[in-house]
């Protein structure tokens, strides 16, 4: 039950915030009903965690141990964004009297992120990705200057493009299904089950679709191009959760088909996701050296992490599935703490420019160290959560046979690394520019960072035992041998 | 032996997939938008009537009520809300630019349609079913070449086409592969699309109300300028 209440909760709140009376306080009710929705999520995952699979509406919304960390994950991220978007929105944005337009379009754009995993009839998770897609899309134009239109239409060409695509692929893998003499009922669950009876030729012809067309929301390299742009662009709340979220839900869909075709025999498709994956790490770790503007900055930060948890499904065993889905975690809740650093800068400096910024711990030491602490976190340093996770992959890597991989991946994240550092460290030291006067950033945001660092600083150090055992059954449905 | 009237059905869904060709083939080679939007509204109809054919040969009420959402969404409502969010866009601009002229364009379109030909030959083969032969190579054809003309045409209206050709030629396969795919899942698809086009619509009315134009290239404002490091 509580899972409905997790899919509900949001488009009630979406109701609540078009409804003309209630305009006003379109953030309050926002606010408290993702919250809701996150202790609803909470509960979920502890039944998950007792029974090891919650069922709804049987063949409809179910919820297994990757889908309950997904669903925690998406409801934390979009709950502390929220909060974030109380100030920020209030001093950044030109269009003030559609506010309620904007909150409303984000709750719905949250129903469509926790339908994805809650979801566990195949063909609506398509659609329900598609709608993600859509609702990403009028966020990032929400500014409608002629460069948040133009990232928005980027960034719906390039992914709106994969909708077909991938449509065509889930239509050839409901054909497998149904010639292997599975039911009508296709879920992740009966698809799993018969893996190994399915026409090996098809699955394959499904899996490129869906990939190629999911890729490119996911944001892997060569379909990265509109990310940086929608980065840059969107209202910094949304990039969070673009970043946090909007990228881990279709690479969760293409993760749980590739469990799928891992399971069926003579799949060399593992080596090939291990070369994709490491393709996406390396272009962004060599964009990250040479761009300018700090949002487009963690933009490619995305796409290296994408990259890295593809290449550890890659590796296929056990271990790598669960430092793959531990990389999931961490890299959402880091990611969006480090747009939300990033926002404080933006608040205080009106500027998006890497040179432009100097000398930020005088300025405003709050942003200064959120922005210091952000960097470290996301680069992979210890003690940080991320730094575990890439450790576990890199060594999980090794076991498996694949070191050629793991070497260039680790090269690669050093790289990226450097890069971010080299970028940072200009913008944290130096003599400020006179004009630049101290900012007190507002309160709702400086309590959405803080409620975003508490994860990060603790699961580097310790990981409690519920988290553990739900990225334990998570990585189990992730597959490996 | 099939009975004459499973022949003559597969027969006529066989002309109902070259037609789909070659209104994919009208689309590519059409410079007007109106044009272009004809030609979808035409494919559209072809989709629907394939699934109407086989529909009612197998007398599957999955299939009848597939080729009636189709029309409803495709044919009736995406025409009528493109009508009433981008009146301008579709009646006083005529001429599409676009890279590769129109000829060349023909060209690749007909290799594209070969090239999907290969790409789905070893599926087809192994299926004995003539609905699939029939379906499964013409879809594909009609996503590659409708993902052509969504690349090689720069502004927002003939793009958005593109895509909806490529949906048709997803759906087209869809009907032999997947025919009984539940009705819920059908609909929610064909909602999708619907709000595809109204989104896109609507973001293309505020382009063209703030940038003054909806030639896709003319948007270059955003790109990566390398950073020169002392």
């Amino acid at each position: 039950m509580a899972l409905i209440v997790v899919v509900a909760l949001p488009l009630l709140a979406a109701f609540l915030c078009w409804l003309r009376p209630l305009r006003r306080i379109a953030w309050v009710s926002t606010v408290i009903l993702l919250a809701l929705t996150l202790s609803a999520a909470v509960f979920t995952a502890w039944q998950v965690l007792l029974t090891g699979r919650v069922i709804a509406i049987a063949g409809w919304f179910e919820a297994d141990g990757l889908s309950a960390l997904l669903l925690l994950m998406v409801t934390f991220v979009c709950t502390v964004a929220a909060i974030y978007s109380g100030g920020y929105m209030r001093h950044e944005t030109q269009s003030q009297d559609r506010l309620w337009w904007f909150y409303s379009n984000y709750n719905l754009f949250v129903f469509s992120l926790v339908a994805v995993p809650a979801l566990a009839r195949v063909n609506l998770v398509w659609v329900a990705v598609e709608l993600v897609t859509l609702f990403a899309t009028l966020l990032v134009g929400y500014e409608s200057t002629p460069g948040a239109l133009e990232a928005a239409w980027k960034m719906a060409i390039l992914t709106i493009m994969g909708a077909p695509i991938s449509l065509f692929g889930f239509l050839t893998l409901y054909w497998a299904f149904r010639t292997a003499g599975g039911g009508t009922s296709e879920t992740w669950q009966s698809l799993c089950a018969m893996a190994a009876t399915m026409s090996p030729s098809l699955l394959k012809l499904s899996f490129l679709l869906v990939f190629v067309g999911f890729g490119a929301k996911a944001g892997l390299a060569p379909m990265h191009t509109w990310l940086p742009d929608a980065h840059s662009q969107a209202p910094t709340p949304i990039c969070a959760v673009l970043s946090g979220m909007k990228t881990t839900i279709p690479l969760y869909a293409v993760l749980r088909l590739l469990s799928v075709v891992l399971g069926s025999p003579d799949a060399r498709i593992g080596e090939w996701m291990v070369i994709l994956g490491l393709f996406s790490v390396g272009i962004a770790a060599f964009l990250l050296l040479q761009v300018r503007d700090y949002k487009r900055m963690f933009a490619y930060s995305t796409v290296e992490h994408m990259g890295i948890i593809l290449t550890a499904t890659g590796f296929a065993t056990h271990a790598a599935a669960y430092g793959a889905v531990a990389q999931m975690l961490n890299h959402s809740i880091t990611k969006s703490l480090c747009f939300y650093a990033a926002g404080m800068v933006l608040l205080a400096l009106e500027t998006r420019q890497i040179s432009r910024v100097r000398g930020l711990f005088r300025i405003s030491p709050f942003a200064g160290s959120a922005l210091l602490l952000c960097s470290l976190a996301i680069a992979g340093a210890p003690p940080f959560p991320i730094f575990l996770s890439e450790f576990s992959i890199l060594s999980a890597g090794l076991r498996s046979g694949h070191s050629a991989a793991v070497i260039v991946l680790a090269i690669l994240i050093v790289i990226a690394f450097v890069a971010i550092f080299l970028q940072i460290n200009s913008m944290l030291f130096g003599e400020p520019s006179p004009a630049a006067t101290p900012v007190l950033a507002p309160r709702s945001c400086r309590t959405a960072i803080l409620l975003a660092v508490a994860p990060v600083l603790v699961f580097g150090i310790y990981i409690p035992g519920p988290v553990h055992s739900l990225m334990t059954l998570a990585a189990q449905q992730l597959g490996g041998h | 032996m099939a009975s004459a009237q499973t022949q003559l059905v597969q027969g006529l869904n066989a002309l109902a997939a070259g037609l789909v060709l070659l209104a994919a083939f009208g689309m590519v080679t059409t410079r007007q938008v109106q044009g272009v939007l004809r030609f979808l509204i035409v494919q559209s109809l072809f989709v629907a009537a394939s699934a109407f054919l086989i529909g009612f040969n197998r007398c599957s009420v999955d299939l009848l009520a597939l080729g009636c959402i189709m029309i409803a969404s495709k044919v009736i409502t995406i025409p009528w809300v493109l009508r009433r969010l981008l009146p301008g866009e579709l009646y006083e601009r005529r001429e599409i630019d676009q890279f590769i002229n129109i000829p060349t364009s023909l060209l690749i379109a007909l290799l594209l349609a070969i090239a999907a030909e290969f790409l789905v030959g070893p599926l087809v083969t192994a299926s004995a079913d003539p609905v699939v032969q029939a379906n499964l190579p013409i879809g594909m054809a009609g996503l590659l070449i409708g993902a052509y003309s969504l690349i090689a045409r720069r502004e927002a209206i003939p793009q958005l086409i593109g895509i909806l050709a490529m949906e048709n030629g997803a759906f087209f396969a869809g009907i032999a592969v997947a025919p009984d795919l539940p009705l819920i899942a059908e609909l929610a698809i064909a909602i999708d699309v619907i709000l595809i086009v109204v989104v896109v619509g609507v973001l293309t009315r505020n382009i063209t109300r703030a940038v003054g134009t909806t030639e896709a290239a003319a948007m270059s404002e955003l790109r990566e300028e390398p950073r020169r490091w002392r």
